[in-house]
């Protein structure tokens, strides 16, 4: 089985450095360092952007599609996630936003907060179903979904089977254009404004038996010079554009806004890839019994958090908040659609073992007492220097034949060290 | 000789953060060997309630796990006071868990019987005053 697929989530080999800060912070081990320069093992990457996040040379980066890519679609529909909105500050609305996003080009904006309204509906109705699993597991971040499949492949059953917001967002905004303006669905591009690596992914190399209605992915760091300077420019914008979102759905952008949205049920929101790792293994332990919903975002700070956003997410946060209140003061409403049973996931994600010593059983076993031995034998300070991010990690890639244990600077002194004492004692016995 | 993997655990007395960490590292373990998910979390629910067990009724105890190509046999004990009627304790419900541990969302009275479900062999010995072993086995086939 090839488990490996596109990832938005790339190396820059140029501005890598060798240093060891990636494969430490990396959730699923999907980093090395080999011959001076980091490695993604591309099966087991997720695509978080928590290396990005950490890396002081920025030599990782997520690859979207450059603004022009466009104009390969006569109409052209952009999808602004709400984090979008905490981007600018105070001095711009979103109705500013949306108004200059769309002279960028688009013919037609449709709000990701938008879908995310009717999401929460549906959410709601999924959750009083019998024959769901609790908690409910959010599955709007496509980095927290491949983290179940990699790593809790009990929890796939919890994962809410309903299409996240942009997906939603994608599918109502080709039929309302092409119903609008008698055009045939096939010409109209949609385009996700992105805060996330994870999402450029999830369109890209949809999950396993289903697939994307996006057309492409720009990152809301390629779109915000732009944005900013349209606004200067157009000063004042009193009118909405369109039809847009209330509060609930701007709020998604933000930890909390998808729980709280759900009102009455115990939700809980749980954001950074390392607090959703401790939340996932008691749910593993069936210990959240009495918990109904996970929110779970791998950024910190939520969507605001995102690898290819601009503004720092605290500072975001704030704006977002304020425009949250804004929007209260006006009368939207809340956007519902009949056919929730549309937006059910028609397949489920599947398990994917990336952690897997061997096909046979037995050779597994032999293989684990293996690293348990070498692991035994290491030094046990997991430095990261061989490359591997833990003592046990490298002790697995000497085992699965990718790293060799003179790559720990330990082991290799006291080779070398061995070495000189034999050089020593054949240098006393050579007869002068 | 069958190849064996064998870990031994501390489980701290009255350290809640702590407990699970066992059965985490052992779930670990066995989808590194290829285990199936429903195996894992089978496993993983015994064990935890096993664990749990022992930190609030039995002040902490041991864990030790061997795993064959075949199973895995799990053995926690605890020195703590021992299961006074062991056939009550198993019913679902039944609890001997003060309020203060209540509170905090255990004892609810469901560790046994939870075991038992998950667990393909489950045997308990226990001694009033002298304390509990549970030992749990799961087939991977």
């Amino acid at each position: 089985m090839d488990l490996s697929y596109f990832h938005s989530v790339t190396l820059n080999k140029d501005k890598c450095k060798g240093c060891t800060n990636c494969i430490k912070h990396c959730p699923t081990e999907a980093i090395r360092v080999r011959g001076g320069k980091a490695v993604i093992i591309a099966e087991r990457c997720i695509d978080c952007g928590e290396c990005i996040r950490k890396c002081p040379y920025h030599a990782k980066k997520a690859v979207t599609d450059p603004v022009d890519f466009i104009h390969n679609f006569k109409y052209k529909i952009a999808l602004p996630a709400p984090s979008l909105y905490g981007q600018f500050g105070p001095n711009f609305t979103r109705s500013q936003i949306i108004k200059a996003l769309g002279e960028m080009g688009f013919d037609f904006v449709f709000e990701v907060a938008r879908a995310a309204e009717i999401v929460t509906n549906a959410t709601k109705e999924y959750l009083e179903k019998e024959d769901i699993k609790k908690p409910v597991i959010s599955s709007a971040c496509p980095a927290v979904v491949r983290l179940i499949q990699v790593r809790f492949p009990s929890l796939i059953d919890n994962l809410l089977k309903i299409e996240s917001p942009m997906e939603v967002a994608a599918a109502l905004a080709k039929q309302e254009f092409s119903k609008k303006h008698g055009v045939p669905v096939e010409e109209i591009g949609a385009f996700f404004i992105s805060p996330c690596a994870a999402k450029v992914t999830s369109v890209k190399n949809p999950y396993e038996n289903m697939s994307s209605r996006v057309d492409g992915v720009l990152s809301i760091k390629d779109v915000f010079i732009p944005i900013l300077e349209i606004m200067k420019k157009n000063k004042n914008v009193d009118q909405e554009y369109g039809s847009v979102s209330s509060a609930i759905g701007v709020a998604w952008a933000g930890t909390g806004g998808e729980s709280d949205a759900l009102g009455d049920v115990r939700a809980i929101a749980v954001h950074g890839i390392n607090n959703i790792n401790t939340i996932f293994e008691q749910a593993t332990q069936d210990k959240l019994d009495n918990i109904d919903f996970i929110e779970a975002l791998a950024c910190p700070e939520g969507c605001l958090g995102g690898p290819l956003t601009v503004e720092n997410p605290f500072i975001a946060k704030v704006n977002l908040k304020n425009e949250v209140e804004n929007i209260k003061k006006q009368a939207h409403s809340v956007h519902k659609i009949d056919n929730v049973d549309e937006l059910v996931w028609k397949s489920t994600v599947k398990y994917r073992p990336i952690m897997k010593l061997d096909d046979n059983m037995m050779k597994a076993l032999e293989k684990m007492q293996k690293i348990d031995q070498l692991t035994e034998e290491l030094p046990g300070l997991d430095c990261g220097a061989c490359g591997s991010p833990s003592c046990r990690a490298l002790a697995e890639d000497i085992v699965r034949g990718n790293a060799k244990e003179t790559d720990c600077i330990f082991k290799l002194r006291q080779k070398v060290s061995d070495i000189a004492q034999q050089l020593h004692y054949i240098e006393d016995e050579t007869p002068n | 000789m069958s190849t064996k993997i064998i870990r031994d655990y501390i489980i701290p007395a009255d350290d809640f953060a702590v407990a699970g960490e066992a059965s985490s590292d052992v779930r670990k373990i066995l989808s590194q060997l290829g285990v199936s998910p429903n195996i894992l979390k089978r496993t993983s629910i015994a064990m935890y309630e096993a664990e749990i067990n022992a930190v609030i009724h039995g002040h902490g105890g041991k864990a030790h796990v061997e795993i064959d190509e075949n199973k895995v046999f799990i053995v926690i004990s605890d020195e703590g006071p021992g299961i006074e009627d062991l056939e009550l304790a198993m019913q679902e419900g039944y609890s001997t868990a003060p309020d203060s541990i209540r509170e905090m969302g255990f004892g609810a009275g469901m560790g046994l019987s939870n075991m038992k479900k998950h667990a393909d062999l489950l045997e308990i010995d226990t001694q009033v005053n002298k304390g509990t072993t549970v030992y749990i086995t799961v087939y991977f086939q």
